[in-house]
């Protein structure tokens, strides 16, 4: 009957996301009028309970296994943490390793499965809300079920925090190796390159609105003309038109510029996660509801091609002819 | 060696869009190959270049309209394509991840494919579940989100792209899924002998009794009750005029930030 969340750690830390699960998980226990149990499976399990020890958590489990993360070994210890605790909600991370795990967990155990979610209400049925079509709308679902699995998205809910007075239980999971083929062989970090985009004060950033490759020495102009640093949205990036080390984002770089211009970025999740610490935003896109302008202080809904050359020119650099 | 690769149509919405009941107006969508679709299409059509005997077979769910979709990855270089749908299909209010997953885990068992490849999400619904969810059904191993693939005789070694730059390296014996990140590859255009080809070659299309489930694959607790435009959060100041007024203000501000020279 109980809301169990499942917390999520690498290289011996604790990830943003284990602190603001407990938020999210204390508002859905308190939905349901249950107790909140987390679980943390690997590494450090002592030192990380003792840190997730915060206010509103009943009890922390803690499964003594391996170091890292590995899907086949959270799979099984979830499952049988699982039919121990019997709860009603299995509250998972929205993340790279959540997904890797969250399906296969929800298959096992036959429950009902949403994803990224943003918002929890009610009781029975729990109402959940995500987005879809890039964040354009958001859609509501009831799930009518007695449980179920759902993951949340990182830096939705704020972490948790004020003391708490858990109890710690050490789980004994049994693992079937032989079960298991997939095995993590080690971590490689993306290669630094010619510039930090973390270290810059202004960025002009572009996205998918440039359209092609041909186009970039018009945003290459304007970051010249302002004395700015130029960076990307990931599409830039995959289609090799500009190096990773430009990339904002989830999996790229997480900035906080003084200024930050968004030229034809949509705003997707996994790109804010790496500029919305910016201290101004400036958005730059044909589409008044992109979803770019919920964070931005500024905007131009205008045409690119149109406003960037005016722009150059205000500052006295040249347009390229593109 | 067979690889499967699921190819979905994904909807995208116009930058004007109603929505009636509880999906967008069908007018205000456009609809084109998954954007992680197509890299997991490139990255199959590859290892099939790379060595002999690989076919590359594409799985759809979706109408009789997603077979322009199914074209352009045949075109592109797969081997052959199956699509499942039905009314049944037609008539669900949406697909979940359990049904899209049960539909595809079953024309799986039936191609015994050694390695299956997805995108690691849909561009419309960003379930990002259906992959995983597929391996787990097969008794597949499994990984998400790959962004580079090396792949021997029994095993796929992959770099899985976690947060913030950091690259995950796994080892994952076959048969396996994978659900393929998008900058993985270069992803070809079709060419037109590419598209003449695709003509001709097999797109068989099956209900879902043909593929031997029935009707309750579509059942789901799981139901939505709402699709609204979310309620903006902005406080953006807009600047009004066209681009050389608009432009003036933000070269203004930039100047009275003192952020820039000039
Ligand atoms: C696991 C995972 C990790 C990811 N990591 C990242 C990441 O680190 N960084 C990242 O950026 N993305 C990341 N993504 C991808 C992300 O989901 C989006 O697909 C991506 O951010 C979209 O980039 P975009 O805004 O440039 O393109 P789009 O979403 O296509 O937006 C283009 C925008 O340009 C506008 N536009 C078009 N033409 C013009 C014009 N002429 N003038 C003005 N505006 C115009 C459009 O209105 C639109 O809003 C990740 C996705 C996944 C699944």
């Amino acid at each position: 009957m109980t809301v169990l969340a499942v917390t999520e750690h690498r290289r011996g830390e604790l990830r943003d996301v284990s602190f603001e699960i407990v938020t999210a998980g204390r508002e859905l226990a308190s939905e349901l009028g249950t107790e909140l149990e987390l679980a943390v499976i690997g590494g450090d399990v002592d030192d990380f309970a003792d840190r997730l020890n915060l206010d509103g958590v009943g009890t922390i489990y803690t499964v003594e296994e391996g170091e890292e993360f590995n899907h086949g070994v959270y799979t099984q210890a979830i499952e049988q943490l699982y039919a121990e605790t019997e709860p009603t909600a299995l509250l998972l991370p929205n993340t790279v390793n959540g997904l890797d795990y969250a399906p296969a967990v929800a298959g096992r155990l036959d429950l009902p499965l949403v994803t990224d979610v943003i918002g929890v209400e009610g009781e029975d049925p729990l109402e959940v809300t995500r987005e879809q079509y890039g964040g354009k709308v958001e859609t509501t679902y009831d799930i009518d079920a007695d449980s179920y699995a759902i993951t949340i998205r990182p830096a939705e809910w704020p972490a948790a925090e004020g003391a708490g007075e858990a109890a710690i239980e050490a789980f004994e999971a049994d693992i079937d190796e032989d079960a298991i083929g997939a095995t993590v062989t080690g971590f490689q970090e993306v290669s630094g390159g010619d510039v930090d985009i973390s270290e810059a004060d202004v960025l002009v950033s572009i996205g998918r609105g440039i359209e092609e490759e041909e186009n970039i020495p018009l945003v290459e102009a304007l970051a010249d003309a302002l004395g700015a640093t130029l960076s990307s949205s990931r599409p830039i990036v995959d289609n090799g038109w500009l190096p990773k080390n430009r990339q904002v984002g989830q999996s790229g770089k997480v900035v906080t510029p003084d200024v930050y211009i968004a030229i034809g970025i949509s705003g997707a999740v996994q790109h804010v996660a790496g500029m919305k610490g910016a201290d101004t935003i400036v958005a730059i896109n044909t589409d008044p509801n992109a979803p770019i302008y919920d964070i931005a202080d500024y905007g131009i809904v205008d045409d690119l091609f149109d406003v960037v050359p005016e722009l150059i020119e205000a500052f006295g650099g040249d347009v390229p002819d593109v | 060696m067979k690889i499967l690769v699921t190819v979905k149509e994904v909807a995208e919405v116009d930058d004007e869009f109603g929505i009636s009941g509880l999906d967008i107006d069908a007018s205000d969508l456009e609809y084109n190959l998954n954007e992680w679709d197509d890299y997991a299409v490139e990255e199959a059509v590859q290892l099939s270049e790379e060595r002999d005997g690989v076919e590359v077979v594409t799985v759809t769910i979706g109408p009789e309209r997603s077979e322009e979709t199914i074209r352009m990855a045949l075109a592109k270089g797969a081997d052959r394509a199956l699509r499942v749908w039905d009314d049944t299909l037609e008539d669900a209010q949406y697909l979940d991840v359990s049904t899209k997953a049960d539909i595809i885990t079953t024309v799986a068992e039936a191609e015994e494919p050694d390695l299956v490849l997805t995108g690691v999400q849909a561009g419309d619904d960003s379930n990002g579940a259906t992959g995983v969810a597929v391996a787990e059904r097969l008794d597949y191993e499994w990984a998400a989100v790959v962004n580079a693939l090396d792949l021997s005789d029994d095993v796929a070694s992959v770099h899985r792209e976690l947060e913030g730059g950091i690259e995950e390296l796994t080892d994952v014996e076959l048969p396996a899924v994978l659900t393929i990140q998008t900058g993985i590859n270069e992803p070809r255009y079709a060419s037109l002998r590419g598209i003449r080809q695709a003509q001709r070659k097999p797109l068989e299309t099956s209900s879902l009794e043909e593929i031997g489930l029935d009707e309750s694959v579509v059942e789901t607790p799981v139901e939505r009750t709402d699709m609204y435009e979310p309620e903006s959060e902005s406080d953006a100041v807009i600047w009004e005029g066209d681009a050389e007024e608009t432009a003036s203000e933000l070269a203004q501000f930039l100047r009275d930030k003192g952020v820039v020279e000039g």
